[in-house]
């Protein structure tokens, strides 16, 4: 099958009139406030238009009258369900900024947080993935998981969705006694669970009819719209941060890039449900490995910062997160830029899902994993 | 002259009485005879209602048992009473009609796919002696009143004035004119073995229960109610993540409680033709009649239950094909195996 040209082409005599459909702004599957405006022939979609910006709270401008280190618990409702990301890839910025070091230990941290943080994403999308194709039981199985995940982030920091977990130079709170123990079962408990969740859904053939060859992403046209993280794997390209442009101690750690060449929904979800594993891999090896040490460089209550700018990114749940922050040598940003990955993410949304069905659109809007708050931030 | 109810074969003291009652009141006899039929349809009208709730309240309890959680447990032991409080809600909410909905329309649609539910109630064999009414074309008449409930769910989607509510009607109507096709087919093998479209008499013809000649026929049948009841996995009409709520988006309150009566209605209506047909109706030892045939609708509506709360949703198109390509050609099949064992044997 041609994935490239979907046959939209029928005899002449069954045209009908176009009806436009809002699915959105209060709508079960747009994950959020996002309105698509879609064209429709029948059932067919004849385009697509997202329009977003319903949750704009102005973080961006937010920044400019917040000190540096208040700022770390505003870049947690970007994306609230990878906050850990959003806090690094913001004190990644203004360390780099500031010419601040981290411990070694702080850095272990922050990638034990960081892969917690992305199985529990990708657990919500898992979840929310099944809902959308009508499938109901996967969510209550994946939040069942999802929640001991969510307990090691109450002990560790008290929270369980904004985190408030690292700070400039460390994080903010060493493990606490029962952690590594807990973790470590909860690793254990995790191994076979992405399986039961194949047996539930990949293992299901109606299941992968609705994902094989729907939504189908060439690597050329990832490419052009800057798409990132697991929706570029899924067209087969080995594009991860984490080893790509390793930052923090990625290097030190063993895990496989996941890719899927076929670019469909189908393979989107194989990465995605495969990355799970590798991070409870990571997170088995950080437990192994914390060094000793402290965790966090000591940094004046008042930080200020020398004048210039810098951007860091880190690889979020959802693909590349970055800070571009620019200092006037003040104790606050003087501008802040953010790079979301699901801004980039949706706007490949119209040209995949032209000429689909409708119940495609969902599947296909699902399989991208976009996180509203983020796009409009 | 066969009334279509004859409530002396229920009760014919009651009947009696009545009738007594009307040459009392100086009315004829007739009118004694009409007092029992709509006893009868009220007796029913509780039936119904009472198996519903019991159906919704079990459908809930399945699902939070394979869901990991446990289900309503507030009102009540272990919950029991939350549906008596869920109906209480839906009947004092305020009924609302949208502006742009065609109010006539919109007002009688549930009506209409309750009835088509309600109707096929009254053929039903639920023991030998407890049918309400006895035809001896009973499973033509089952089948038939079951059809007109989509005119009601296309007036329901087409009236309310929401294109998610057409498009979920439009569907609706595909879907269950194509699933009408196999579901009848697969029902004729064994009328076919049994020779009669009575369905005491088919009951009474089963020494073993006809899964067991007509296994390929009960899954087709099977499948094609699942889909003509618009539940999981064949629930694109109301596909909730899509259409929102479907055909019945701009429904509330008690013309909402139609509408969801009706689906579980219909269940109940298909669960109890598949008992009756394959399973052997009431036929089993020890226990009375109707425990039997109860016990087997039950265990068929556990299949329904568990198909909803399984598998994801199939897309329109996949779901036309399924019927159309697999499903009626294989309902062909049987019964062209069925004939040609009948003639050969």
């Amino acid at each position: 099958m041609d994935l490239h040209n979907f046959k939209t082409d029928y005899p002449e005599a069954l045209k009908t009139e176009e009806i436009t459909l809002n699915m959105g702004p209060q709508h079960p599957s747009t994950h959020g406030a996002l309105r698509l405006i879609l064209r429709l022939d029948g059932e067919r979609v004849v385009s697509a238009r997202p329009d977003f910006g319903y949750v704009h709270r102005g973080l961006e401008k937010m920044a400019e009258s917040l000190s540096y280190i208040q700022y770390i618990q505003i870049t947690d409702r970007i994306d609230y369900l990878s906050s850990i990301m959003n806090e690094w890839s913001f004190c990644l910025a203004v360390e780099a900024l500031a010419g601040i070091e981290v411990p070694k230990r702080a850095e272990y941290l922050r990638v034990l947080t960081g892969e917690l943080c992305r199985i529990s994403s990708h657990l919500v999308w898992l979840g929310a993935m099944g809902m959308d194709l009508g499938a109901f039981t996967p969510l209550t199985y994946t939040f069942r998981d999802r929640e001991m995940v969510l307990e090691l982030f109450d002990l560790l920091c008290g929270q369980r969705m904004t985190f408030n977990y690292i700070r400039i130079g460390g994080v903010v709170r060493d493990l606490p006694p029962e952690f590594t123990d807990q973790a470590r079962v909860f690793i254990k408990y995790f191994e076979k669970m992405p399986d039961i969740y194949d047996q539930l859904l990949s293992d299901n053939p109606i299941f992968l009819m609705r994902m094989r060859e729907v939504g189908y992403l060439s690597a050329a046209a990832a490419h052009s719209h800057a798409v990132t993280g697991p929706n570029l794997r899924g067209s087969g390209v080995a594009q991860d941060l984490r080893r790509s442009d390793p930052y923090s101690v990625y290097p030190e750690f063993d895990f496989q890039v996941v890719t899927h060449p076929e670019g469909d929904a189908l393979a989107r979800y194989r990465v995605r449900v495969e990355e799970m594993r590798q991070s409870a891999r990571i997170v088995a090896q950080v437990l192994e490995g914390l060094p000793e040490g402290g965790i966090k460089t000591k940094v004046p209550r008042v930080l200020k910062i020398p004048p210039g700018e810098a951007y860091s990114r880190v690889e979020s749940s959802r693909g590349i997160q970055g800070f571009y922050l620019v200092s006037d040598g003040s104790v606050k940003p003087a501008r802040c830029r953010i790079r979301v990955p699901s801004f980039a993410n949706l706007s490949v949304l119209p040209q995949m899902v032209k000429g689909v069905k409708v119940a495609d659109v969902v599947a296909i809007l699902g399989s991208l994993d976009i996180i509203i708050p983020e796009i409009d931030r | 002259m066969r009334y279509l109810l004859e409530p002396a074969e229920l009760f014919p003291p009651l009947l009696e009485g009545l009738r007594g009652l009307a040459v009392w009141a100086g009315l004829p006899v007739m009118a004694g005879d009409w007092a029992g039929a709509v006893l009868v349809m009220l007796a029913l009208f509780a039936f119904c209602a009472v198996a519903v709730m019991v159906l919704v309240y079990a459908e809930r309890k399945v699902a939070g048992h394979m869901q990991a959680r446990i289900g309503p447990m507030r009102v009540g032991w272990h919950g029991v009473l939350q549906v008596i409080a869920d109906t209480i809600k839906l009947i004092v909410k305020e009924t609302w009609i949208p502006g742009s909905a065609d109010r006539w329309v919109y007002r009688c649609a549930p009506y209409v796919v309750f009835m088509a539910g309600f109707l096929a109630l009254i053929a039903l064999p639920l023991d030998r002696d407890l049918t309400p009414a006895h035809l001896n074309l009973g499973l033509i008449y089952i089948v038939a009143v079951g059809t007109p409930g989509v005119i009601g769910i296309l007036m329901a989607g087409w009236s309310s004035g929401n294109k998610y509510s057409l498009i979920g009607g439009m569907r609706s109507a595909a879907q269950m004119i194509s699933y009408e096709v196999p579901l009848l087919i697969s029902l004729m093998g064994v009328v076919m073995i049994s020779g009669t479209l009575d369905l005491h008499m088919i009951v009474e013809s089963q020494r073993v229960p006809y899964i067991i000649f007509q296994p390929l026929g009960f899954l087709i049948f099977l499948i094609s109610a699942v889909a003509e009841t618009n539940r999981n996995p064949f629930d694109i009409p109301e596909a909730e993540s899509e259409l929102t709520g479907g055909f019945h988006t701009e429904y509330g309150g008690i013309r909402f409680a139609y509408f969801f009566l009706a689906e579980y209605l219909n269940m109940f209506v298909l669960s109890a033709l598949a008992a009756t047909l394959f399973l052997g109706g009431w036929q089993g030892p020890w226990f009375p009649g109707w425990v039997w045939l109860l016990a087997k609708t039950g265990a068929i509506l556990f299949l329904f239950i568990w198909f909803r709360w399984t598998f994801p949703r199939f897309r329109a198109d996949q779901l036309m094909d399924l019927s159309w390509k697999i499903l009626t050609p294989l309902a062909f099949l049987n019964l062209l195996a069925t004939g040609l064992v009948l003639v050969l044997l």
